[in-house]
């Protein structure tokens, strides 16, 4: 019998989880039920910079008839989804305002488990960054309230490149003072996990390409502009720019690289800003500087993927009265500010980039305003699980020089468009 | 299975009178069958709810078409019948255009990828660990001064859980880690080719070997020491005694540890996935599974049926053909010698 069990527990696995799945489709009653106001519950990832309990004590300080509760999730973003995932499909009314990464909010709001946010929830989004509304709106409609932005930024050295470059073209010609110095030119996150997929496509839409047409319905990949965006990465792993070893960097390995002064040009998010100047080990504390992402040539800066969350609203939640205001409370000024000065959270209020008390902070702000402004974000389709897998293997066996750009681009159109309901 | 015989034998050892054949046989048939029928009930059900109810809802699950798309309202619509689809899916890696029609890229074009590397796992981890662990069990079965440490200290690497395991080993295959100092190397061990495959079977080696050890020193242990010395006064070497005595008399425990590593082994997930993330094809079948459960749970269930087969079908082999026995407690049969 225990070799059965062994045996079977395999197919335990999917049969835990399914069942659920009839609730595919959502439903027009459960979106109008529940519009009353009383307490809520919020639910996001771990709190690691402790920004999230203090804005709901302000909220509940102002709403003592309408609490908030934290609850908070794992710090693994797979885990987190696949939480959220369970609690739609029981229907859980006691995750009234969710925080959704913004590649699973069209996922979330395919499966009808998102309140649309129009009609009597309408929310005036016009103050924010543009990319960051784009990112929750599937379908021509807005299905979360983006809270937190990400964008990606160039770290340089400025004691060795006084400038730094505006476009690709101009940065690879500076890989000589990487050469004549002993250290690596250039390096973003070109692992196979989900940081290839931000790295790749802004390569391709920094070349004036793209992954999704408009309606997120087609793969357009075919194209030479995607070709071009590619090639500039495989160009750079094959004539040694972009280090071999890159193909194993995630985000961390980049930033040690950086750090012991070994890498003259680096992608990756703003989180390093602080620790190259602060961390005990770093080198190059005083000797970096901050850009946008080189860009294509054309006098625009790269165009950046876009990273960030935001909050959506439960088609099960009893009071979304009450979670509608939540969401306009979590995108004010105040607590767009305070994330910011506490914990170093990228707003999604375009004004905050321009406050002289904020830049004199957070000296980075200009250049990532720069790079939000400018961003795309990654393909906005309920397939994306799918999607960001064709696109992070055929990339890989690219970059790492097992296949030809053209084989790859053109597996991985057919992988994406397979990946999206296509043939 | 064996309980009537497990009860004879315990009577037995305690020196109880055994029971008249006659009596326990005219026994079963009244009160006492009956009783055990209600006594085990509970556990038959708590099985059918636990295994059967999983693995049932999972084979008519493998026979629905996943969710597509409403084109106008954008929304996920019921797949209805799906008939052999997600099975074309998988095995013919035919993603409606007919066979081998899945591209690269997408989970579909994987299986029989993710097959073979799990198999490679399987059988080169395995005969690695077995060879290490007879060695092990050798060395700590005999008695010297420090054994109990030694025997301690083998086993922290089973201890330690399989995550940590494998993050360890992520420090140490890095392009600046610890492996590529010490063998003067830059081997890219999480990147493309062959490398990814070995620093799993290695980690996984790592890991396992101590429990393979255990297992074969506990079979080691019941060989009874006179049959060393009669073969000794027989003028028998060491490696004949280890070939015709130790070997043999060890069988039944190698072989329920060496089915227990395949069997683990073939549903090997967390080690690959945090260690390579399944780069350089290094996807087994549990992260091929668990990766499409996020795409669709119909063709998931498709894809774990068939992974619950293959797993079933090397069961099954191993206890058919090869004598792994794990049902049965038999007596080793040198409890009488000597």
């Amino acid at each position: 019998m225990s070799v059965l069990a062994l045996a079977v527990s395999g197919v335990l696995v999917v049969g835990a989880c399914g069942g659920g799945d009839e609730e595919a489709g959502g439903s027009g009653d459960a979106a109008a039920a529940g519009n009353s106001t009383g307490p809520i519950t919020y639910v996001q990832g771990k709190d690691n910079s402790g920004i999230v309990q203090p804005a709901i004590d302000k909220w509940n300080a102002a709403h003592p008839d309408q609490k908030v509760t934290l609850k908070e999730q794992t710090d693994q973003a797979d885990q987190q989804h696949d939480d959220l995932v369970q609690n739609f499909q029981a229907e859980n009314a006691d995750y009234d305002v969710v925080s959704v990464d913004n590649i699973w909010t069209s996922e979330f709001a395919a499966k009808g488990w998102l309140q649309p946010l129009t009609g009597e929830y309408e929310l005036d989004q016009s103050a924010l960054l543009e990319p960051t509304v784009n990112a929750e709106t599937y379908n021509d409609t807005l299905y979360a309230a983006p809270t937190t932005s990400d964008g990606g930024l160039l770290y340089y050295r400025k004691d060795l490149v006084p400038t730094p470059p505006t476009s690709w073209e101009e940065m690879m010609g500076m890989c000589d003072i990487a050469t004549q110095n002993g250290m690596d030119c250039y390096a973003g996150q070109y692992a196979q996990y989900e940081g290839l997929t931000v790295n790749v496509a802004e390569a391709i839409n920094t070349a004036g390409g793209s992954i999704l047409s408009e309606d997120g319905k087609t793969a357009t990949l075919d194209t030479p502009e995607a070709k071009a965006g590619l090639d500039a990465l495989v160009k750079g792993f094959q004539d040694g720019s972009i280090p071999k070893q890159a193909t194993t960097y995630q985000e961390e390995q980049g930033r040690q690289s950086f750090q012991d002064g070994k890498l003259l040009f680096l992608r990756n998010w703003p989180y390093v800003y602080s620790l190259a100047k602060t961390d005990g080990s770093s080198t190059v504390k005083d000797t970096f500087g901050v850009a946008p992402l080189p860009g294509g040539g054309d006098g625009q800066p790269g165009a950046s993927s876009l990273g960030g969350h935001a909050a959506g609203i439960s088609v099960y939640s009893d009071h979304k009265k009450t979670a509608f205001e939540f969401l306009k409370f979590l995108q004010s000024e105040e607590i767009q500010r305070d994330w910011l000065t506490q914990g170093s959270a990228a707003p999604v209020l375009e004004a905050l980039y321009d406050d002289p008390a904020l830049v004199e902070q957070f000296p980075y702000l200009p250049q990532l305003k720069t790079s939000i402004s400018n961003a795309v974000p990654r393909p906005v389709t309920p397939f994306y699980p799918a999607v960001t897998k064709a696109i992070q293997d055929n990339a890989f066996s690219a970059l790492s020089g097992s296949k030809p750009t053209d084989t790859a681009l053109a597996d991985m159109q057919a992988a994406v468009q397979n990946a999206i309901g296509g043939k | 299975m064996s309980t009537t015989s497990g009860v004879a034998t315990g009577a037995f050892a305690r020196g109880e009178p055994p029971l008249d054949p006659g009596r326990r046989r005219k026994s079963l048939h009244d009160g006492s069958g009956r009783r055990a029928t209600l006594l085990i009930a509970p556990t038959i059900v708590l099985l059918a709810i636990v295994i059967l109810y999983p693995v049932v809802t999972a084979v008519s699950q493998s026979f629905t078409k996943d969710a597509g798309l409403d084109p106008e309202t954008g929304l996920f619509v019921e797949g209805g019948f799906a008939g052999l689809q997600n099975y074309r899916l998988w095995l013919l890696q035919d993603c409606g255009g007919g066979a081998f029609s899945c591209p690269p890229g997408t989970l579909g074009s994987q299986f029989w990828t993710s097959t073979g590397v799990t198999f490679l796992f399987t059988v080169v981890a395995v005969s690695l660990e077995t060879l290490l662990g007879l060695v092990f069990a050798l060395v700590m079965h005999r008695s010297f001064k420090g054994r109990a440490i030694l025997r301690a200290s083998v086993l922290v690497p089973w201890a330690i859980p399989t995550a940590v395991t494998a993050k360890l080993w992520y420090f140490i295959f890095a392009y600046d880690g610890i492996a590529n100092k010490l063998l003067g190397t830059e081997i890219l061990w999480t990147g493309d080719g062959f490398a990814p495959k070995a620093a799993i079977i290695i980690a996984d080696t790592w890991k396992t070997a101590p429990f393979m050890a255990l297992l074969i020193l506990a079979g080691l242990q019941v060989i009874d020491g006179s049959v060393y010395e009669a073969s000794k006064m027989d003028g028998a070497t060491a490696w004949q005694r280890f070939r015709y005595i130790t070997l043999p008399l060890v069988r039944p425990a190698l072989m329920v540890a060496v089915l227990f590593r395949t069997l683990d082994t073939l549903r090997m997930y967390d080690l690959p996935k945090i260690l390579t993330g399944g780069a350089g094809d290094t996807s087994t079948l549990s992260m091929l599974v668990v990766d499409q459960v996020r795409s669709g749970f119909n063709a998931a269930s498709a894809l774990s049926t068939l992974t619950f087969l293959i797993v079933f079908a090397v069961a099954f082999v191993f206890i058919k053909f090869l004598g792994a026995n794990v049902t049965e407690q038999r007596a080793p049969k040198t409890k009488k010698a000597g």
